[in-house]
């Protein structure tokens, strides 16, 4: 057979094989690759200009490109690195909050207990109502009125005699946004308890017993047979709880307001931003938020991906 | 399957598509006479109840019109503005929208989205009617104007509880000719554990803040403080910001998590002696059926008597408007006499209009509207009649971060100059 036809002969084959799957894709593909991707560039792009009045934005103004500027400006805005800082410790404490009740409460229902059932749907209801709806409750609780005035969590720390434990919450303006993850653990707590007592049911009975027999204490029991069996878990909660938290909005829009610095994030930075007409810092936001976002996600996907080859 | 979606996605899409140029379409081959979508956020109580009243002198003066109510209610407004800029974003304006009068459109206009409505003052004999003072302040930089107002409110208005102030041994009918008077009876009540000044979230900090630029520079001062005339860096405006930080120490703590409604509550329920706020609070007050001058009462806020700090609803004439011959009957009946009495006695505001029979509105109403007439006409800041959107959102920040204690008065006093220098 002349090397030709061979060749051609192989890209039928190629085109067989793969062709299909790769046309059942292609709608998909284009349509990630438009409203995704494509925003995503159109995006950058509005954020490397001087879009920032209602002229600039309808075309009535001229735009010029400004490269890297806003970026340069906002991070070194006081107000930006106040949203940044608040950012992270919003999600430490969401993060650690989570994790620590969540495998605590994964750790106690794993035990053989009557009524865990009970417990489970206890424990995961919280998930089911919406961060605006729990917010304007919490709004409430965490009002920062003390002593005479006091309403809500300080008003029952006065009738159990904690009153020292009353604070003015998300008003402090340089911690007080960590009151906010306060509702926000309470809500994905049993998300992470559900995540990790799958974890726990999926560890063959075998283990237990073959480390026992082995005359394992339940420390290490833990230590060296279940703890490495839970870390995929772990991982996946740790994920799955950061890049909620990265993004958290809802939640401070309905307990604060999007114009209180005490408690400013870079999305309510964007929200701001977009309402005042000024395109191009709200698309800068977005993209600083994208990058923080991938920062954390994208070395999980590939962590992911090569255990997937393997 | 996922094929399957897509190309029911990419139907939608199309179908999405082909809707979208409707409109134009339609709007383009007719005059556009036969109806009008008016864009509020008057979705609720006495607004809705004003929006309701008015619909019904339209329906009298324009039959043949139909009336579509275009109202998104939420935010204190926030939600229609939003839903607002994306529509007129994507070329799809309602046939007129609300907004505030004055220097708020001036975005509208950069963005060549709102028509000048000046022939229409001529036509509607609009010019005489309304007070001199208020059609400077409604014409733009060009000449022209944009908007017809449909009611006016009086923002420098203190409200009290005349029962929380006997009770502290404040006599309730004092009336105090500045800030330092009134702050020596603020500390009365401080001392008797009163909350004595309620304010809510931040811009009620700005709405109070303007009101204290008012009361220390005076009329002329203040105003020039938005045509550059004024100093912001100035001494003068030092000493009022010091007002202002001393007056926010007179506060409620939980300031920063409550609506406006709810700081008049703590008036009303005697938890807190003063607040400053709108004459919008008004309704508030006559909900509960409380009487003003017993259960409640209103004064000018010490130091601005004489002053008169305005904001107005005002609907405009969008570029690209589908029903434009709609919009002008509509734009008719938002300027007409009977159209400003019945909008303005539900709604609690007072008339643009100085030609109305004001003699049926409520007793608060009529001494405003007699304010409004004698006294000298002022901008609001915290509402969008002095400065433009991202003026206004810049000074809300500064203040924000002054007041949850993040700066200091010299920090906060170079972040509004530079707010307002755009």
């Amino acid at each position: 057979m002349p090397t030709a036809t061979r060749r051609r002969a192989g890209v039928r084959r190629a085109v067989r094989r793969s062709g299909a799957p790769l046309l059942l894709l292609l709608p998909s593909l284009i349509l990630v690759g438009v409203f995704v991707y494509g925003l995503i560039v159109a995006n950058a792009r509005q954020s490397a200009t001087d879009n920032h009045t209602a002229a600039q934005a309808t075309g009535q103004a001229p735009t010029t490109g400004v490269g890297l500027r806003n970026y340069l400006d906002l991070l070194g805005s006081e107000e930006f690195q106040h949203s940044l800082t608040n950012l992270v410790l919003y999600t430490v404490v969401f993060l650690v909050g989570t994790m620590i009740i969540g495998f605590a409460w994964a750790w106690l229902l794993d035990k053989p207990l009557r009524g865990e059932g009970i417990f489970r749907s206890i424990y995961l209801f919280p998930m089911a109502v919406s961060f605006i709806a729990s917010g304007v409750v919490w709004r409430w609780l965490l009002n920062s009125n003390q002593d005479e005035q006091a309403s809500g969590l300080n008003r029952l720390f006065q009738m159990i005699g904690l009153d020292a434990l009353q604070n003015n919450w998300w008003n402090n303006v340089s911690v007080g946004i960590v009151a906010i993850a306060i509702p926000a653990i309470w809500q994905l707590s049993g998300y992470v308890m559900a995540l990790f007592l799958a974890g726990f049911r999926g560890i063959p009975v075998e283990l237990r017993e073959a480390a026992r027999v082995d005359g394992a204490s339940e420390w290490k029991l833990y230590r060296h047979v279940l703890f490495p069996q839970l870390s995929p878990i772990a991982l996946s909660a740790l994920i799955i709880i950061g890049h909620m938290s990265l993004k958290a909005f809802d939640l401070i829009m309905s307990i604060s307001k999007p114009a209180n610095y005490q408690t400013k994030v870079p999305a309510v930075d964007m929200y701001v931003f977009k309402s005042a007409f000024d395109y191009a810092n709200a698309a800068a936001v977005g993209t600083i938020l994208l990058v923080i976002v991938a920062v954390v996600i994208v070395p999980y996907l590939v962590h992911t991906h090569r255990q997937g080859k393997s | 399957m996922v094929a399957a979606a897509a190309a029911a996605m990419a139907l939608a899409l199309a179908a999405c598509g082909g809707g979208g140029d409707e409109p134009e379409g339609g709007g383009s081959g007719s005059g556009g006479a036969d109806e009008v979508e008016v864009f509020t956020w008057w979705a609720a109580g006495s607004e809705k109840a004003g929006l309701d009243a008015l619909v019904g002198v339209f329906d009298e003066q324009h039959p043949d019109v139909t009336f579509v109510n275009g109202a998104v209610a939420g935010g204190a407004g926030s939600q229609a503005k939003d839903l607002l800029q994306t529509r007129l974003q994507a070329q799809d304006p309602p046939d007129t929208f609300q907004a505030h009068a004055g220097a708020e459109l001036q975005d509208y206009i950069d963005a060549a989205q709102i028509e000048p409505v000046t022939d229409l003052y001529d036509e509607f004999g609009l010019t005489d009617a309304f007070p001199p003072d208020l059609v400077d302040r409604l014409t733009a930089s060009d000449g022209e104007i944009y908007s017809i107002p449909s009611n006016i409110h009086r923002a420098n208005v203190v409200w009290s509880n005349p029962q929380v102030l006997k009770d502290n041994g404040i006599d309730p009918a004092a009336t105090y000719a500045d800030l330092d008077a009134w702050m020596a009876d603020l500390d009365k009540l401080e001392a008797a554990g009163v909350t004595p000044l309620a304010v809510a979230q931040a811009w009620t900090q700005v709405h109070l803040l303007e009101t204290v630029l008012l009361a220390d520079l005076g009329a002329e001062g203040y105003s020039g403080l938005w045509d550059g005339s004024t100093d912001w860096e100035g001494p003068e405006v030092t000493a009022a910001l010091q007002d202002f930080e001393k007056l926010m120490a007179y506060t409620n703590t939980d300031r920063d998590g409550l609506d406006w409604p709810e700081s008049q509550q703590l008036v009303i329920d005697g938890n807190a002696a003063f607040t400053v706020m709108g004459d919008w609070a008004e309704a508030s007050y006559a909900e509960q059926g409380l009487e003003l001058g017993t259960d409640y009462d209103a004064a000018p806020v010490p130091g601005t008597d004489g002053v008169f700090d305005f904001l107005a609803d005002s609907f405009t004439l969008p570029v690209g408007a589908p029903h434009p011959d709609g919009a002008q009957a509509w734009l008719e009946t938002v300027g007409s006499t009977e159209g400003q009495e019945a909008f303005n006695k539900a709604k609690g505001s007072i008339p643009a209009r100085t030609d109305v029979d004001t003699a049926s509105f409520g007793e608060y109403q009529q001494s405003a509207a007699e304010s409004f007439q004698a006294d000298t006409i002022v901008s609001s800041l915290a509402h969008g009649a002095a400065v433009p959107v991202a003026t206004s959102t810049a000074i809300t920040d500064a203040t924000s971060k002054f007041t949850s204690g993040a700066s200091d008065l010299a920090a906060f006093q170079s972040e509004l100059a530079a707010a307002a220098a755009g």
